[in-house]
């Protein structure tokens, strides 16, 4: 199958690739480019762990085409956490809340927040789990989590 | 999960060429907009297109606005597209409301309105309101335009009447002639994101008529004739309710699968139809919960 040259903003870097149609743009991040934060869990758009930022959004990047990104902003958390106004304060306060035991879903929830926070700053409870419906955790139960960012958003 | 099925990749610039792309592969073409539905499709080998077309590039497919009473909502659209919209929300606020239901905010980011309705399960959250705004899909093939009713839009599971060498451009909703109200009710396993168990959307306008339509209670979601005639020109009361539910049992054929049972369904059918009509006539007083609020649990 013709194979495509693609570019886009990885993290605020260039990257020019080689691409098949088929390739999946969750394995290429991980396989080919190293970046590890977006997770392979279910692989089929319904646990959030494969979360990034694409054009400023959260989308499932398990459920993307890689050949789909070529033109546009990739941020995973190797980048928000630098980029974005919310994402280091949230890393921060899941790490003094204890809002994640073995860190499989963390990026994801953190970049679902991120989003949420630039949009809201004020965020009811029901907000909150209403934006990260779509990153399963199976540790915690969710309760710290959804305390982490609700004191990240009134800057406790 | 690696996609295992070869196909080539095209992304139009044009809608000439896209049309040509579709006239020439026809069931061997698949359209590419959020891909929510299709990379699964894909990995899963339930689509094995020879060639995937990447509509994103033809901006007319990204039209959404108002004219008059019609919206038009472009094959492009997502549903957060929709969710944000003040026009959505005020003026069609069932579809508002249902759009909320859709799967996460990660999805609803990607899923399209048009992707919602061409991959037709029975479950499709935005069915229902789109068929109690008298919806219409807009598709265009080489050999030209053509309207299709929302009524004659699903015609089974995974279903749909669109052409193999068509594509969907647009949805246009019309907006209801008299004061309205509407809600739509879903039922799911739990808050958050799942697929429904069923659904009713309800619209009461102030001169007693009625529109009613459910998914995921039958092979297709459906308008309810039936249900509205035994509605239609009365107040919601006691009796004209009992009316509405007993005829609504005529209108749905639900079925046994993993997410409930055939008679939980069948029971929970009037369940919603109740609490969607209280609701949607609260809400045409102005009162009632407000639009997006969890309504079912």
């Amino acid at each position: 199958m013709k194979k495509h040259n693609i570019q886009f903003s990885l993290n605020g870097e260039k990257v020019a690739i080689e691409v098949e149609p088929s390739d999946v743009l969750l394995d290429v991040l991980r396989g080919r480019l190293g970046i590890k934060s977006p997770k392979v869990g279910c692989d089929r758009g319904d646990c959030g762990t494969c979360t990034i930022l694409l054009n400023g959004k959260t989308i499932r990047s398990c459920l993307a085409l890689a050949v789909e990104a070529d033109g546009t902003e990739i941020v995973t958390l190797e980048g928000a956490n630098t980029t974005r106004k919310w994402t280091q304060k949230l890393q921060k306060k899941f790490h003094e809340k204890n809002a994640f035991q073995c860190g499989f879903c963390a990026p994801g929830v953190i970049l679902s927040a991120t989003e949420l926070l630039e949009k809201n700053g004020r965020p009811s409870a029901h907000d909150i789990k209403e934006a990260i419906a779509g990153n399963l955790c199976r540790c915690t139960g969710y309760e710290p989590i959804v305390a982490a960012i609700e004191e990240t958003a009134k800057g406790r | 999960m690696p996609i295992t099925t070869e196909f080539e990749y095209v992304k139009p610039k044009d809608m000439d060429e896209a049309l040509h792309v579709f006239s020439l592969y026809r069931e061997k073409a698949r359209a590419l907009a959020g891909g929510t539905d299709l990379v699964m499709h894909l990995k899963e080998n339930i689509a094995r297109p020879e060639v995937v077309v990447d509509l994103k590039a033809l901006d007319e497919l990204a039209v959404f606005e108002m004219k008059g009473s019609t919206l038009r909502i472009g094959a492009l659209v997502t549903f957060s597209d929709l969710i944000n919209s003040p026009v959505v929300k005020s003026r069609f606020p069932v579809l508002w409301e249902a759009s909320l239901t859709v799967a996460s905010v990660g999805v609803r980011n990607r899923a399209t309105l048009a992707g919602n309705i061409c991959s037709a399960v029975p479950s499709a959250d935005s069915a229902p309101a789109l068929a109690v705004y008298c919806a219409e899909v807009l598709v265009r093939g080489i050999k030209g335009e053509r309207r299709i009713p929302i009524g004659a839009w699903f015609t089974g599971p995974k279903k749909t009447a669109l052409n193999p060498e068509e594509i969907v451009t647009a949805v246009e909703l019309e907006l209801p002639g008299k004061k309205s109200a509407g809600c739509y009710m879903k039922l799911a396993r739990y808050e958050g994101e799942d697929l429904a168990q069923g659904g009713v959307a309800v619209l009461v306008s102030s001169d007693d008529t009625y529109r009613v339509a459910v998914c995921a209670l039958g092979p297709a979601p459906s308008r309810c004739p039936g249900t509205e005639a035994a509605l239609n020109g009365n107040k919601l009361g006691e009796k004209t309710l009992a009316r509405a539910k007993e005829a609504i049992l005529k209108e749905v054929s639900p079925i046994t699968d993993i997410r409930s049972s055939k008679e939980y369904r069948l029971h929970m059918t009037q369940i919603m139809l109740g609490r969607a009509l209280e609701t949607a006539v609260a809400r045409l007083f102005g009162k009632g919960a407000k639009y997006g609020t969890e309504n079912i649990a």
